[in-house]
């Protein structure tokens, strides 16, 4: 008799958000192990790594790898799921973008290394002392990377962290074999901001009044963000997340990536505001971007490992 | 020549860790070290952010434990901003975050620490899970643990945007009022949910306190631990997930200290080790001891069983009576127990669904006025929350634009880091002998481990960890064998 189909869920840098996705699947998740056998997730089962070397390659039908990828750990366990699995999807911003942890990419392991052990206000280290790795931990790269820049994906699942729904969704379509173009996103292709319940109230042409930052304004709950001066990633993030932010009165930060005609969503929102931001002389743009106090960790919140900015050079000697 | 085992990776808890156990000629534990090799660096990028953007960056530290990162922020940028929040921020604030601190807890218990008893901690590992635990206790007791998280998440996300990584908390307030309607909702959730905690406590009455077996493994020595505790209190000195004053017992009990949070780095300090990426925190006025357990000890534990022991009490009735059986069974206040964290764990969720109830009930739970926006120049700030997995401080400083240029964080499983590396290495040492050693046997291990119920993501939110067994310097031990663990 054939078994049921074999998966495997894996983290990888991540803060667990994406597993969590999978146990809010609630009585799905009994529909789940219904159609198919989890043989690997560590968070909730004590299967080994050992476990999954000791499998036949393509054994696992699908493998969902959630997070980034910073050490040599993570890039093994990635290659080693790619081999054993005849699908891969990456599951998350994380690992579709670098997510949060990406933002990582804006400094250093230096600084890093600085701030948690002798600028810290709890250390006691008048001696300086810093970790020398007598033991071998695994090698921590330069760089966030996304899983796509480490092996082979087949799809991708977007979001911090996907819904439960999307998850649902995807698993139904991966197991009846009804699936877009390999490398495609599993999701909606249209923005954020072309669903949005906010529409209603927004004027034919948007225009901003400035750049305000959310401590500046008491927030309309029904009106578009951007009319009221907030940066709202909507245009330039792809939707199908249910519009949770915007729903509990916060802007959209742009979790769910760019959508499929976008390369870089950070530029991809520069643009969108270019057009809309009101103010026709230079001096007058300049002091509407006063506010603008973080566009990296406002434009690139989620996709610095998949933007055309790269990442922080270490200084010569550093 | 010895020979090694590994747990790898340690399962059923949040985040990347290895044990490796080392065993001597006579095939008894010569040492265990714990590893967690994962690094982020929150703490370095970080700086740069905008001030009201860290309730939702630092959620990102945990998917597991995202509403304590995101209350811990919340209750810092008050302080950056010399903001009070409004009667209905705070109502609002509080009623999200016992709604949390419920399903959390209870994911615990069902899907991660609790397996190892209703499911057996020697029963074939791939059962040692929630569908196990579904086996057990019937499918009917099944749907309603999965029903009743459902339900408190869809309510956590209709009030704070999300359950996994919200967008409820701005400093001065929340983004979002609560409805008379949803408040019927809230009240409809927290009867059910005051029963489905008793219904809990009974499953843990049945299944374990009746099992003299595992009674006599939570009372065993193989899983004490003599330390200090600290947790958030309340005016009454009661436990209080969101209360003001951090609360330190000495290991018989009576106080040592009670600190505001901006306190906190008079009284804790972190120590460094070369041979370590973890920093051990540990108690500032008593300088730092070691690994050591015992009156002498200057190391806290936190979390459940830990801010039990450090309160005079809990702060609603049920709870009360439910932690009064547990001392007893324990043998007096405080207790030592770590197993018996998985029990402290469930007197908490009891004070978390009856604290839901009266929330349910307060008139301001629905006034519109959401949000001071009364903001002074920031400069500043330190919040502390009772995260499920124990005291969270988040410190932060920023320039005059509320722009973020120093951030020091003290997660709850560091907290309980060094007790962990002790706790594990005395399972190991007294559960394997002669060189026997069967999947229960690790499994039992790393229950030593799990009832801390660790979030190494949180841990490892700035660098990778190394969390060795030992309070020698084990490079200086022996490094030669401690190559031989290369990867």
């Amino acid at each position: 008799m054939a078994g049921k189909p074999k998966v495997a869920f894996y983290w990888c840098a991540c803060c667990g958000g994406c597993e969590e996705t999978v146990v809010d699947l609630a009585v799905g998740i009994l529909d789940l192990v219904q159609a198919v056998d989890i043989v690997f997730w560590p968070c909730a089962m004590d299967f080994k790594a050992a476990d999954v070397e000791a499998m036949a390659d393509r054994e696992l039908a699908v493998a969902l790898v959630s997070g980034a990828i910073r050490t040599d750990e993570q890039e093994h366990m990635a290659r080693l799921l790619r081999r054993k699995a005849a699908c891969v999807v990456a599951f998350g911003a994380c690992s579709a973008h670098g997510g949060t942890a990406a933002l990582a990419n804006l400094t250093s392991k230096k600084s890093i290394f600085n701030v948690s052990y002798r600028c810290s206000p709890t250390v006691e280290n008048p001696e300086g002392t810093e970790p020398i790795c007598v033991l071998r931990l695994p090698a921590f790269h330069e760089t966030v990377r996304k899983l796509s820049d480490v092996v082979e994906v087949d799809y991708y699942l977007p979001g911090c962290p996907p819904t439960s729904d999307s998850l649902a969704e995807a698993v139904q379509c991966i197991l009846q074999g009804n699936l877009p173009p390999r490398g495609s996103v599993l999701g909606s292709a249209r923005s954020l901001c072309e669903t949005c319940k906010r529409n209603d109230s927004k004027p034919e042409s948007v225009t901003m009044p400035g750049i305000k930052r959310v401590l500046d304004v008491q927030l309309d709950p029904n009106t578009c963000f951007l009319v009221q001066g907030v940066i709202c990633m909507g245009p330039a993030t792809r939707g199908g997340c249910g519009a949770l932010c915007v729903d509990g009165n916060m802007p959209c930060t742009g979790c769910c990536g760019p959508t499929d005609d976008v390369c870089d969503q950070g530029a991809k929102m520069i643009a969108a505001l270019g057009g809309i931001l009101e103010g026709d002389t230079d001096e007058l743009v300049e002091r509407q971007l006063d506010r603008l106090t973080d566009p990296a960790g406002t434009f690139y919140r989620y996709t610095l490992s998949a933007s055309q900015l790269g990442s922080r050079r270490e200084e010569a000697g550093g | 020549m010895t020979k090694t085992v590994t747990i790898d990776p340690v399962t059923r808890l949040e985040g990347h860790g290895k044990i490796t156990i080392w065993l001597d000629d006579r095939g008894d534990v010569d040492r265990a070290l714990f590893q967690v090799p994962e690094l982020r660096g929150f703490e370095a990028f970080c700086v740069g952010r905008n001030a009201e953007d860290m309730p939702q960056v630092t959620s990102r530290i945990c998917g597991v434990c995202p509403t304590a990162h995101h209350m811990a922020a919340a209750r810092a940028l008050d302080d950056l901003f010399q903001v009070e929040p409004t009667p209905a921020a705070k109502a609002i604030r509080k009623l999200f975050y016992n709604m949390f601190m419920f399903e959390d807890h209870l994911v615990h218990f069902y899907f991660l620490g609790g397996p190892d008893f209703i499911v057996g901690p020697d029963a074939p590992a791939a059962e040692r899970n929630i569908l196990g635990v579904i086996g057990k206790l019937g499918i009917d007791a099944g749907r309603k643990v999965l029903d009743i998280r459902k339900r408190c998440r869809d309510l956590m996300t209709s009030i704070g945007g999300r359950a996994t990584h919200p967008v409820l908390a701005l400093p001065g307030g929340v983004a979002k009022e609560v409805t008379e309607e949803k408040r019927r909702e809230i009240r409809a959730f927290a009867a059910d949910a005051i029963e489905f905690a008793e219904f809990t406590l009974g499953v843990f009455h049945a299944l374990v306190l009746s099992n003299q077996g595992y009674v006599d493994s939570i009372l065993s020595d193989v899983y004490t631990t003599r330390t200090n505790y600290m947790g958030l209190v309340n005016d009454k000195n009661q436990v209080d997930f969101c209360g003001r004053n951090v609360r330190v017992v000495h290991p018989d009990g009576e106080e040592l200290v009670s600190f505001a949070p901006q306190d906190y780095a008079t009284y804790i300090a972190e120590h460094v080790e070369p041979w370590s990426y973890v920093k051990f925190p540990y108690l500032r006025k008593l300088g730092w001891r070691g690994f050591t357990a015992g009156s002498g000890s200057s190391l806290v534990r936190v979390a459940p069983l830990g801010r039990l022991n450090a309160s005079a009490g809990m702060a609603t009735p049920l709870a009360q009576a439910e932690s009064e059986r547990l001392y007893e069974t324990l043998g007096g206040k405080p207790a030592h127990n770590t197993l018996a964290w998985h029990w402290a764990r469930l007197v908490e969720v009891t004070q978390a669904a009856e604290t839901i109830r009266s929330l349910a009930d307060v008139p301001e739970l629905t006034d519109p006025n959401i949000r001071s926006m009364d903001l002074q120049t920031p400069r500043e700030g330190v919040g502390i929350v009772e995260a499920p997995r124990g005291t969270l401080v988040h410190h932060y400083l920023s320039d005059a634009s509320g722009v973020i240029t120093g951030v020091n964080l003290l997660v709850a499983t560091l907290f309980n880091s060094a007790a962990i590396c002790m706790s594990i290495e005395k399972a190991a040492k007294g559960l394997i002998r002669g060189g026997r050693v069967t999947d229960g046997i690790l499994n039992r291990i790393e229950m030593a481990l799990r009832a801390y119920d660790p979030c190494l993501s949180c841990a490892t939110h700035s660098l990778p960890g190394a969390m060795p067994l030992h309070g020698r310097g084990v490079d200086a031990r022996s490094p030669r064998r401690l190559s031989d663990v290369r990867r």
